[in-house]
């Protein structure tokens, strides 16, 4: 249903295009034009998708907002697009980013552009039609959609390994889309064998019964695809990669919004479609996280390079969003999802930070700085927030998360809950240590004894996630009252399938046992 | 006036909001803006507390309960969590001497941060932060806002350690203290998830104390056991108590207003108050409470040995803190949990005021720490030494001072409770004589004999300004008084402080703490019917405490004044010991060895074998073989129309052989 009777997910979804179009009238030469251009388009679209918050209904568990439009009917495909509490603080974070994206890219690109900043928007585009999209071919068409605008901000825009960083990231991601394109058009084929309807609906996927041999296959599919995105050990490696090449908003999207889309991925398809297969999958999907969350919060510690430290430090704080998110409770998953917002806070701020170093120096080897405090007061404090909000001190957005996914994991499975907490202390080893290099210590070195301070861009760009970091940490009820209900629904109808599954399974055990007893008893009847 | 509780905290946070972001400008303005702000602000938390205080004391003592909350913080499902405080006697009671020993120590700060440039505007936001997150600590009526408080004292202490931060050292410090918080913080945290899961398995879904520890009956004594050590664990950081207890003497890089404020007398004490405040819970538990008697005996002894041989004026001092924080948990362990908050007290006060005296000694010194370069202070600096000889005579545990009645009392009821041991009360003992030799080898090494600084040190000796020594001067005098509090009852006193604490000990007010109290109750009280038994013994013990003290003292007259040769001819005798000692029993560097290093080792090979290696290598690896089998592919395709006849010559002669072969087989 759509309570506003105006296709408000539309505009949002598809505002972005219409400022690419505008963007790329301009003439390539008027930079400073460009880049106001996409900033104002940014924060229009912002704008624009305020009213999904303001009007969005958090007593039900419905989708919002829908609009259907059929679009390729012989194959029962539609445009259908809605919002429900798990997508809805997604797509604000990723209107709210972009703006600040497209901010701190102001002084730091200077080569083509134009073209940088359709990228940006034209990837906006995509990251929310693949967040509103109801319909599996619509979603799979923005899913692929979003890597080649980023796959051109890495390999165009990025570092001296750029290329290598680029094809890395669009074959990890490619591998696993294509194992979900055949999943995707299984499911519909074996839909339509069922119930004779051609349909890429998803609400009415959610709805068939797939034997649980088929759905073990289908949802390793969707789970492959998925977990690279997020990316899960042992399939995390493209990640450091590609951040430490890609240009500062590149990273910012990448760490903010992107990985969220695997995340979203197995909330929204992979767990409602193939809960029985899910659940089996729990064990595994758990015991990665928590090597996820170890071993990234270790690999962190000893890395020379910022940049780098920070893209191992997400493998870790994603590690918990999935541990949280297959609890299957309350706490974990609203956890999980506050933590995704809190990772696109938090790691967004620290890769800004790092750029805007990046950019003074011209490295970002930690050894290289030390002592900046001393020159950059401003930036010091930011820089500490971020990391406070990193390692999850209470009073920060990232405790609230960790703390929810924590109790959650520990109903779910104890042991892994304890594992998880152990990388609370590692993660405030690495990022305090780096800290401890870069800003403290004494100013040794001649190159960055004239350092500037922020600016007031840079001020602006940092300081909404500052603030949220604090609201966040101290109001996270005003997030999360918003997902409950969808959320419970997500749980009750998880159960119930499962429940469903697993009695179907052992009612057909109890026949193959009843037919095998019978066969003992008569063998000769068989012939 | 109750339901304005949330005024404690808000003071200091608006001190933060206003300094941490006009401070720059301020400073450049007006620099006095600042210290009014900061201190007006815990001046006017001090204020309410007293006003809440009093209206409390008004209450008879079973309803002297009260919960404010304010609002809903981290919730989800069966997860409901407030910010929410709750005044009661034991919460009133820490918070009327954190404040009011924050604000003296808020004032002092006024002269001793008074000549470092551009930097005071960042020093009071951190210590007004640091009041804010410790107000919380202790005014929580629940373990999880608890726990905001006790990471928010640890940062600020990280912050305040490593306020000098160009000093490497210092930044390092800093990082160690946070980190080995954050160790025991782990098992806080750990601990709040079993309690809160384990009483939810029985329906009570809460961290909120006045629900949890009425039930805590329902879990099983050994789930109680794990829960109660895991707690304990984040004490042993937190309090600085064995094994965690390496980077408090670290932390003395900080400023030493801050040492007085959060290294000695408030934050520290936070453990302490964890465990009085969950004495339901550990009374529950004879494993855990032994557990917590015995780290706390050999910290006391331990820490005190190390104290023997340091030359750091404040290392001395960090290693005594370390040492009583010791007695208190071997009160706390023993089931004395009001003795234990007892001695927290006066504590606050004599280490309170011997820091900020050592703070004025170093003032006076321009900024010389080492005691061998120091003597001679105590004409050029009275004030600064009698207020010092006070707080010593005082933590030393000379009779009539604030620091006998509450040692004594937790000696005493070492041996004499049901969870006493001769034993504890020997090492307990001991310690108390080493106490005595350290402070008072402190004493005479400061400001007796001729003064060994160097001219130009000397020239500039001087008695610290008025914002410094008037705190130093009501310090002292609450290190005399305070001890009246809590006059036992064989000195002919009333023990005041005893019952003021009875409410939350055990047996809550009335309607509260039913079940799991009586238990509780009956262990609390079952200490202080011994006391009435034996007064003879506990006149005996009393008497031969007070003894060994004086015999320190004493050995250290002979060795630091009479015949001052005697430290080095000693030091050469035990050789070996005495660098054992001098070197900390070389506790940091096993740690470095046996667990810095190895885990770094790991990580590394993680990254560059695993990662880099492993992973990677089969993903380039694929690319690789993809890449040449394309390469040597490509060779078929030339374009020669003559290799493509060649290959279809081949081909065909292949397929002939093939049949040929099939047939005759």
């Amino acid at each position: 249903m759509n309570t506003l009777n105006f296709p408000i997910i539309s505009l949002v979804t598809f505002f972005p295009l219409i400022g690419a179009l505008v963007v790329m009238l301009i003439h390539k030469e008027r930079k400073e034009a460009l880049r106001k251009a996409a900033l104002i388009f940014s924060l229009v679209e912002f704008v624009i998708s305020l009213p999904l918050l303001i009007y969005f209904n958090s007593g039900t568990h419905e989708m919002q907002f829908v609009e259907q439009v059929p679009w390729i009917e012989s194959f029962g495909i539609s445009y259908f697009v809605g919002i429900d509490g798990i997508s809805l603080w997604i797509v604000i974070l990723t209107t709210f980013i972009t703006p600040i994206c497209v901010l701190s890219s102001w002084t730091y690109i200077q080569k083509w552009v134009k073209e940088y900043m359709v990228c940006m928007l034209f990837l906006e585009a995509a990251m929310i039609g693949a967040l509103v999209a109801l319909d599996l071919v619509l979603f799979y068409v923005f899913w692929e959609l979003m890597l080649i605008p980023m796959y051109l901000l890495i390999g165009v825009w990025g570092g001296p390994r750029r290329i290598y960083a680029a094809v890395k990231f669009f074959l990890f991601t490619a591998a696993g889309s294509v194992f979900m394109l055949l999943a995707i058009i299984f499911l519909f084929y074996y839909n339509y064998k069922v119930t004779g309807v051609y349909t890429f609906n998803l609400l009415e996927l959610y709805k068939v019964n797939i034997p649980v041999s088929i759905q073990f296959w289908l949802c390793t599919a969707f789970f492959l695809s998925f977990a690279i995105k997020v990316p899960m050990f042992p399939l995390h490696t493209w990640l450091p990669d590609a951040h430490v090449e890609a240009p500062t908003a590149g990273s910012v999207i990448l760490a903010g919004v992107l990985l969220k889309m695997g995340t979203y991925g197995f909330l929204r398809f992979a767990m409602p479609l193939f809960p029985y297969a899910t659940h089996q999958y729990i064990p595994i999907i758990a015991t990665l996280s928590v090597i996820g969350i170890v071993y990234g919060a270790m690999v962190a510690m000893v890395q020379p390079d910022m940049k780098k430290l920070v893209a191992y430090s997400s493998v870790s704080h994603l590690g918990i969003v999935m541990l949280g998110l297959f609890a299957f409770n309350m706490q974990g998953i609203e956890g999980g999802i506050y933590q995704m917002l809190n990772h696109g806070v938090s790691t967004g701020a620290l890769f800004l930070i790092v750029g805007m170093l990046y950019e003074r120096r011209h490295t970002r080897m930690i050894a290289d700085f030390g002592g900046l405090s001393k020159v950059m007061p401003i930036l010091a404090t930011f820089f500490m927030i971020a990391t406070l909000s990193s390692i999850a001190v209470p009073g920060t957005n990232g405790f609230v998360g960790e703390f929810m996914v924590l109790i959650g994991a520990y109903r779910s499975y104890p042991v892994f809950a304890i594992i998880a907490v152990s990388g609370a202390i590692l993660s405030a080893m690495y990022m305090l240590w780096m800290y401890q290099r870069v800003m403290f210590c004494s100013l040794d070195k001649p190159e960055n004894q004239n350092l500037k301070d922020l600016n007031a861009r840079e001020i602006i760009t940092l300081l909404p996630l500052a603030i949220l970091v604090f609201v966040m940490g101290f109001f996270p009820g005003l997030f999360l009252r918003k997902m409950d209900a969808t959320v419970e629904h997500f749980i009750k109808q998880y159960n119930q399938r499962y429940e469903a599954y697993a009695q179907q399974q052992t009612a057909q055990l109890d026949m193959k046992i009843a037919a095998a007893l019978e066969g003992t008893k008569e063998p000769a009847a068989v012939d | 006036m109750f339901d304005l509780v949330w005024l404690i905290p808000i003071f200091p946070a608006i001190g933060v909001l206003i300094n941490g972001l006009l401070g720059r400008r301020i400073e450049a303005a007006n620099r006095s803006i600042i210290h009014w702000v900061a201190c007006g602000a815990v001046g006017l938390s001090f204020l309410v507390t007293c006003i809440i205080f009093f209206e409390m004391l008004g209450l008879p003592a079973e309803e002297r309960l009260y919960e404010y909350t304010w609002f809903n913080w981290i919730s989800g499902g069966v997860l409901q969590t407030f910010v929410a405080y709750q005044i009661d006697p034991l919460s009133m009671l820490m918070c009327m001497f954190v404040t009011g020993v924050g604000f003296l120590i808020h004032v002092y700060s006024i002269g001793y941060m008074g000549h470092d440039e551009g930097r005071y505007y960042r020093y009071f936001t951190y210590l007004n932060l640091f009041m804010f997150s410790m107000i919380n600590l202790i005014l929580a009526n629940n373990f999880l806002l608890m726990f905001l408080g006790w990471e928010g004292v640890g940062l600020c202490s990280y912050l305040l350690i490593g306020f000098w931060f160009t000093d490497e050292a210092n930044a390092i410090a800093g990082k160690k203290a946070f980190i080995t918080n954050r160790v025991g913080d782990f098992c806080f945290i750990i601990g709040m998830l079993m309690l809160f899961c384990g009483l939810g398995e029985h329906g009570v879904w809460s961290l909120r104390f006045s629900e949890v520890f009425p039930n805590v009956h329902l879990l099983s004594p050994e789930v109680i056991t794990i829960i109660c050590l895991l707690f304990f664990a984040g004490c042993t950081a937190k309090s600085a108590q064995i094994p965690l207890y390496v980077w408090l003497p670290d932390a003395m890089a900080g400023p030493t207003p801050v040492s007085a404020l959060i290294h000695a007398a408030t934050m520290v004490t936070s453990g302490i108050y964890m465990v009085a405040r969950s004495n339901i819970l550990y009374s529950l538990s004879p494993v855990a409470m032994a557990v917590v008697a015995v780290v706390g005996a050999l910290t006391a002894l331990f820490a005190a040995t190390i104290g023997l041989a340091q030359n750091d004026i404040k290392k001395v001092l960090a290693y005594s803190t370390v040492s009583q924080l010791g007695y208190m948990f071997l009160g706390l362990g023993v089931g004395a949990f009001a003795a234990g908050m007892f001695h927290v007290l006066t504590h606050a006060f004599f280490k309170a005021l011997l820091f900020m005296g050592a703070g004025s000694v170093i003032h006076a010194m321009s900024g010389e720490q080492d005691m061998r370069a120091m003597g001679g202070l105590r004409k050029k600096t009275p004030i600064t030494f009698w207020t010092m000889l006070i707080a010593t005579l005082a933590i030393a545990g000379i009779p009539g001072l604030s620091g006998f009645f509450s040692k004594d009392e937790i000696l005493w009821l070492a041996y004499s409770s049901p969870q006493g041991h001769f034993l504890l009360w020997l090492i307990g003992a001991v310690a108390a004589g080493l106490t005595a030799f350290y402070m008072f080898r402190l004493i005479f090494m400061t400001f007796f004999n001729e003064n060994r600084a160097s001219e130009e040190v000397q020239h500039h000796i001087h008695e610290s300004p008025a914002t410094m020594t008037v705190p130093l001067i009501i310090l002292a005098f609450l290190s005399v008084f305070g001890g009246y509090l809590g006059v036992p009852h064989a000195l002919g006193g009333s023990n005041r402080f005893h019952h003021y604490l009875e409410p939350v000990m055990g047996l809550g007010p009335g309607k509260l703490l039913q079940k799991a109290g009586a238990v509780a109750h009956e262990a609390a009280h079952h200490g202080a019917e011994a006391a009435h038994h034996s007064l003879t013994a506990e006149y005996i013990l009393m008497a031969i405490s007070v003894v060994i003290a004086l015999i320190g003292i004493f050995i250290a007259y002979t060795m630091y004044i009479k015949k001052q040769d005697r430290p080095k001819i000693l030091a050469e005798k035990f050789r070996l010991l005495h660098q054992l000692i001098f070197n900390k029993w070389y506790v940091d560097e096993l740690y470095s060895f046996f667990i810095v290093r190895p885990f770094h080792a790991i990580s590394s090979f993680f990254w560059k074998g695993i990662d880099v290696v492993i992973i990677d290598g089969l993903v380039n690896g694929i690319a690789a073989v993809v890449g040449w089998s394309s390469r040597v592919m490509r060779h078929m395709q030339s374009g020669y129309v003559q290799s493509y006849a060649v290959s279809v010559v081949l081909g065909t002669v292949a397929l002939l052989i093939y049949y040929f072969l099939q047939m005759t087989g």
